[in-house]
Order: C-alpha cells, then sequence, then structure tokens
C-alpha cells in the first residue's frame, strides 16, 4: 500500500521508461505486463523496503524515476531470473534492476561490492580479496606438496598453474586459498580421480566478479577480458567455473 | 539440496538439476534424498546472490533467506548441500540465525566422502555426526 498519493506528472521526460521500453521482448510493449504478479509472488524479496519487483515494473512504467533511483531494493534483488522465468510476457525485470544499478553514481553504490570490484581491478588475478599471483601460487603448491606426502594415494595428483593445452580452465573463488586452503582439495582429488586435464591461470584464476554485481560495465568486460585472453593464451577449451 | 541461480535457472536448465539430482543420489542413496518445493527452475534464490552477501544490507539479506530456510527445514533433512559458493555462504548464515543448525555442505565434500578419499582436514562442513565417518587417512588430523 502507497503511504502518500502518487502523482503522476504529465510532461515528464523518464529515462527509465525509455530504458524498460527497449528491454522488453520483441513485439512486446509496457501494456505487455498483465500484472498478474507471478513475478512477485514468487520473489523473496518481494515486501523488502515495501517494493516488489510488480510495483518496481509499474513505477518505472509510471515514469517514477526519482522514487526508483532513490530505493535501495535493486541491490536486495539478486536478479536470480525467476520473475522472467514465470512471466507470461517476458519481461526482463533482472535487466531493469541491473540498468538501474548503474544509473547511481559509482561512489554511491555500496561499498562492500564496490571496494570487492576495485580491489578485484588492481591485479591480473582479478581477486576480490587481493591476493597475488605469487601467494596464489605458494599456497596451491604448499597445499597440493602437503597431500601428495599425508595422502600418497594422491601422490601424483596435480593442481597445474598456467598448464598449455589442458581441456578445462578451473577458477578459483579467493575464500579458499586465502581462509580455508584445506577446501580446494576436494575438487582436486574429484578431478584426478575422474583423469581431468585442467589447469589454473596466474591471471584470472579469481571466479568472484563484483564488477558485474556494482554494474559497471567497463570494469566488468575488463575481468572478462583478462580471463578470456588467458584461457586462450594456455589454449584450454572449456571456462570451468565454480561460482 | 539447492539448485543454484547461476547454475540452473540461468544456464543449464532443468537438464542440469537433474544430472546434480543423479549425482547427489549416486553419493548419499535414493531414499535419502529429500527435494524441496518448488525445485530446479522454480526453486528460489537463496539470497546469497548478485552481490548481497557483500552489499550491507544483513538485515534485508536474511528476510530474504527466511523461506529458503523454511524451504529447507521442511525437508526434514539433515544435510543442505549447495553447489555454489555464494549458496553456500548465504544458506550456512541461514542455519545458524534461524536456528535451524543442519549443516550446510559443498557438493565436492559429500562426494569425496563417499569415495571415501575425505581427509580429516577436508570436514570443516561436516556435522557432527558425519565428522568422524570414513575418515581418510586419520592420521593426518591437524
Amino acid at each position: 500500500m502507497a503511504e502518500e498519493i502518487v502523482k503522476i506528472g504529465k510532461n515528464k521526460k523518464s529515462t527509465i521508461l525509455q530504458m524498460v521500453k527497449e528491454i522488453l521482448p520483441d513485439g512486446g510493449n509496457l501494456n505487455a505486463c498483465l500484472t498478474c504478479g507471478a513475478c512477485s509472488s514468487g520473489c523473496p524479496a518481494t515486501g523488502l523496503e515495501g517494493m516488489d519487483a510488480r510495483k518496481f515494473l509499474r513505477m518505472a512504467a509510471l515514469g517514477m524515476d526519482e522514487e526508483i533511483l532513490k530505493s535501495n531494493w535493486p541491490w536486495m534483488c539478486t536478479m536470480c531470473q525467476r520473475c522472467i522465468y514465470v512471466c507470461p510476457m517476458k519481461i526482463d525485470i533482472p535487466q531493469l534492476i541491473f540498468n538501474i544499478r548503474a544509473m547511481r553514481p559509482r561512489e554511491e553504490r555500496p561499498k562492500g561490492i564496490l571496494e570487492s570490484c576495485n580491489m578485484a581491478l588492481k591485479n591480473d588475478t582479478l581477486s576480490a580479496m587481493g591476493t597475488t599471483e605469487e601467494d596464489f601460487q605458494f599456497v596451491v603448491e604448499d597445499v597440493l606438496g602437503e597431500y601428495q606426502e599425508a595422502q600418497p594415494e594422491f601422490a601424483d595428483m596435480e593442481a597445474p598453474i598456467d598448464k598449455e593445452g589442458a581441456e578445462f580452465f578451473l577458477n578459483q573463488n579467493s575464500r579458499e586459498p586465502v581462509t580455508e586452503p584445506d577446501e580446494m582439495v576436494p575438487l582436486w582429488k574429484i578431478l584426478h580421480l575422474a583423469g581431468v586435464n585442467w589447469t589454473y591461470g596466474s591471471k584470472g584464476w579469481a571466479g568472484e566478479n563484483y564488477c558485474m554485481f556494482i554494474a559497471d560495465n567497463d570494469a566488468w568486460k575488463h575481468m572478462v577480458q583478462v580471463k578470456a585472453d588467458m584461457v586462450h593464451k594456455l589454449g584450454a577449451k572449456t571456462y570451468l567455473n565454480t561460482e | 539440496m539447492q539448485d543454484p541461480c547461476q547454475i540452473v535457472r540461468k544456464s543449464f536448465g532443468d537438464k542440469i538439476a537433474e544430472d546434480l539430482r543423479f549425482a547427489v543420489k549416486a553419493c548419499v542413496g535414493e531414499e535419502n534424498f529429500i527435494d524441496m518445493v518448488p525445485n530446479k527452475s522454480n526453486n528460489y534464490c537463496c539470497g546469497g546472490g548478485g552481490g548481497f552477501l557483500q552489499s550491507g544490507f544483513k538485515e534485508q539479506r536474511l528476510e530474504y533467506g527466511r523461506i529458503k530456510d523454511q524451504q529447507i527445514k521442511a525437508t526434514g533433512a539433515d544435510y543442505c548441500i549447495a553447489g555454489c559458493h555464494n549458496c553456500h555462504a548465504q544458506i550456512h548464515e541461514l542455519s545458524e540465525h534461524y536456528g535451524g543448525h543442519y549443516p550446510v555442505v559443498h557438493f565436492w565434500t559429500i562426494l569425496c566422502l563417499a569415495l571415501g578419499i575425505l581427509g580429516p582436514n577436508e570436514r570443516t562442513y561436516l556435522g557432527d555426526d558425519l565428522k568422524e565417518v570414513n575418515v581418510f587417512h586419520p592420521e593426518t588430523a591437524m
């Protein structure tokens, strides 16, 4: 329920409205929203900040740009796409959310995500925790050596970095090498037993991508580019994402 | 088990959700797998995605996850398997916050446990009931 009466200006030029129109499926228009509420009824973010997906879309359609941009709700929608999955008209609300995130001045976006993105831009490992190539290599080799010795059945197990011609380029969330390195091992064991030919990359190994979440397209593109370049350089066929 | 949005709904669909179930059932036994409702592509996001874990809106994030916690509790299962890093962190916190205290484990943990190759130092997220079960090289405990 709205707490105050909403007055719709007649001559408001809405950029968000334009944006909504552009992301509608081919041949659709704003009237394509049936206001059925399937989006909101299956969305865990419904009710947070007094907002829900249907309401948000209606606000955009009504040109309430100011109210939309003030809301923190776009940072509470995870863009999980359940709404578009069930939408009979396939209206892309998650894309709308992403674009609205991008409309907020960069420095005013949530600090935690922003700082993780900024940290990832500092070196080509892309680690949001700032882990360098040297530190990553040290941890991986150290842990691997320990396990090869302690569990002789895995004496031949590998955890290669920059191996050329591997089938899979495996990424790694920074949390394990930094805070719980033993948690890297079970996956290594599985890949070893399955005879999988894989490698990490000294550059682009970090799996997390907060630049995407912060809706910084240039930074996001940079991250994907660094990863893609490394995968191509090593000649790996598949980028394997553990996220 | 949680269906990670990124892997299931957003990337490979119900097909990979079926594959995940095949692999999980092979590890824990058909009779020990209980699906939550709704599931696969219709499953709910846990609230760990989209940067929510880092955005600073903790109270709202836990409220978002309330429905996930209820889905898991409704199964009566002892464990929740999370096949995604963000899901693992979020559901683990939900388990503590809402008092369910069900262990939340990565799939690699369960697979290695079933294969008998899970060492004593790779069991951080197992509950007490499985901590000592089928330990690979127990003498290497640290």
